[in-house]
């Protein structure tokens, strides 16, 4: 079987972003950048159904501009085999993103898409399901454990109310909770061997899908910030702000 | 020009994030008609009928629908999508797993996660985990919205008296299937909706010492929460989770148990009226943004906590 593993670069999850003054979005420029965690989360679970021997092949593939690479370059480096970059220089939509997703799944024909279930960037949580609709796919959205079986899998999902579990038939999209695994770090011999995987390139204009954007981003500003409050010496003075200056409890 | 809403139930009762929905619904459009689709879902048809906001509802009795699958819910809802210029649900892990189904189908762009209801074609939205407000417009004709249901008041439930349409169901594609369900059964309020939350983190070390966390919640009547570190670590299961990839909560009162504040947890808790944080690290970026942060070891402060609450007699429930 084959997997298709979509990766995306996203500002790393430890920075602080900081809004831009015009509010036309935030600041990117030397900000460290790194892939989307859950996505890392999809990348590990490939290449553990690759190791459990069920899986040949692993497609790795990322959107995005020229250094969107990396993030292709860092799963070749923990397991998958191959790696695809569609080169497109400005923020595509997820509406946009699927489309590119659902002409490169024609191509490659795989019997798996794997996906984190949501960017930390733009927070949609869509591309995943947008992308099985249009191929008419099943699929499993926040996945925490996966079993692969002959023709199908069998997911265990979390919601709100607690865990669910679907059988899906193959072929499938799965998006990736961050509890599905613990994602590996790519040894130094791996990082190397990875440099030499190869990485075909394509530009998204040039799959002859509509990927315009529709949504149109008038403005970014900082969310209104919380007044610092106050260190309170002990339990007493706690529940005695709580009863008579907050009057919450 | 009307909205389509889509309702959350479990084919008996709605579920109250429903109401906080057709509360923006009904900022985009007054004409907001409701579709319930589920199976032996008829008391759920006349529980949306009674809400005073619903023009009308449309109810799809099937056992297609018993346990929603987004493969089959998907295609009832563009099946009835012509006549609607907005198809709204709210963002939670019902909307979010069947709505980009809906969009996708449609060619429409989502717009998830809204927080505040503009005009027709103009909201705003968390991005980077809340650190930042989008304001964005959708140009598309039809629009596919998801709703942050803790940003809007629920309507009124009751007064009402709409039509209720019974409409045929859709085609299935038969290519999933639902297997179980294991929802966790609390007496306590619902995270989503709790006047108070009491969260523990990592700082919590035990899965047994969440006692000191659920005995405090018992007393206030609350809510438990957690981080996501607590959550991994396996402290607690992960319906408990606050945060960017969990729930979002706006209690009146949120109190943080050994939760350092990672960016991620501060997303799904910075709303909430009053914010408590109790940290032995004084650093921690929780105190930050709480309006009375305590800084002491929670295995000596939490009962001396319970200790103090018992003292008072007039705990609000």
């Amino acid at each position: 079987m084959k997997i298709l593993v979509a990766v995306k670069r996203v500002i790393d999850y430890n920075v602080q972003i900081r809004v831009k003054e015009d509010g036309s979005g935030v600041h990117t420029d030397n900000v460290k950048m790194s892939t989307n965690p859950p996505d890392d989360n999809a990348t590990e679970e490939s290449v553990k159904l690759k190791e459990s021997g069920k899986v040949k092949e692993i497609v790795a593939i990322t959107i995005g501009e020229e250094k969107a690479q990396e993030t292709v370059r860092k799963a070749l480096a923990v397991g998958a085999d191959r790696g695809i970059h569609v080169k497109a220089d400005s923020y595509i939509e997820p509406l946009g993103i699927a489309k590119i997703l659902k002409k490169v799944v024609e191509k490659e024909k795989p019997d798996m898409v794997f996906l984190g279930k949501q960017a930390i960037d733009d927070d949609c949580n869509q591309t995943g399901q947008m992308l099985a609709a249009m191929l008419n796919w099943p699929q499993a959205t926040f996945s925490s454990k996966v079993t692969l079986k002959d023709k199908s899998m069998e997911i265990v999902r979390e919601i709100d109310e607690g865990l669910e579990t679907v059988e899906v038939n193959l072929p499938a999209v799965v998006t990736c909770d961050l509890r599905l695994n613990e994602p590996r770090y790519a040894s130094l011999p791996n990082i190397m061997k990875a440099k030499k995987k190869p990485i075909e390139q394509i530009a998204a204009k040039d799959l002859g899908v509509d990927i315009a954007n529709r949504v149109q981003q008038l403005k970014v500003e900082e969310p209104p910030k919380r007044k610092a409050g106050i260190k309170v010496a002990n339990v007493a003075e706690l529940v005695s702000k709580l009863k008579n200056e907050a009057k919450v409890i | 020009m009307s909205v389509l809403l889509i309702a959350e139930h479990n084919n008996k009762n709605l579920k109250p994030f429903t109401l906080n929905a057709l509360s923006a619904a009904s900022k985009i459009d007054a004409e907001v008609h409701v579709l319930v689709a589920g199976s032996g879902c008829e008391s759920v048809a006349k529980e949306v009928a009674a809400v005073p906001l619903v023009k009308k509802v449309l109810l799809c009795d099937s056992p297609n629908y018993q346990n929603y699958l987004p493969e089959n819910l998907a295609p009832l809802v563009t099946k009835n999508a012509d006549k609607y210029d907005h198809i709204v649900a709210s963002a939670n892990t019902f909307g979010k797993n069947f709505m980009p189904r809906v969009a996708a189908v449609l060619d429409t762009s989502q717009v998830s996660d809204v927080i505040k209801v503009n005009s027709p074609d103009t909201f705003v939205r968390p991005i980077y985990a809340g650190n930042a407000f989008a304001t964005v417009k959708s140009n598309d004709k039809k629009r596919c919205v998801t709703i942050r249901p803790t940003s809007f008041e629920p309507a009124p439930k009751t007064g009402g008296s709409a039509q209720v349409e019974k409409v045929e169901a859709a085609d299935v594609p038969n290519f999933s299937k639902f297997v179980k369900r294991e929802e966790t059964k609390s007496e306590r309020p619902e995270l989503g909706t709790a006047r108070i939350v009491v969260s523990g983190g990592r700082g919590l070390e035990s899965g047994e010492n969440f006692k000191l966390i659920t005995d405090i919640a018992d007393k206030l009547n609350a809510a438990v929460g957690a981080s996501r570190a607590a959550v991994d670590a396996g402290y607690i299961s992960n319906d408990h989770q606050v945060g960017q990839t969990g729930k979002v909560v706006v209690p009146d009162l949120y109190i943080a148990v050994g939760i350092s504040g990672a960016i991620q947890h501060l997303a799904g808790m910075k709303e909430s009226k009053i914010i408590v944080a109790i940290n032995k690290d004084g650093e921690a970026p929780i105190f930050s943004i709480a309006d009375y942060g305590l800084e002491a070891d929670l295995f000596k402060a939490l009962p001396e906590f319970l200790s103090e609450l018992n003292k008072l007699n007039t705990i609000q429930k």
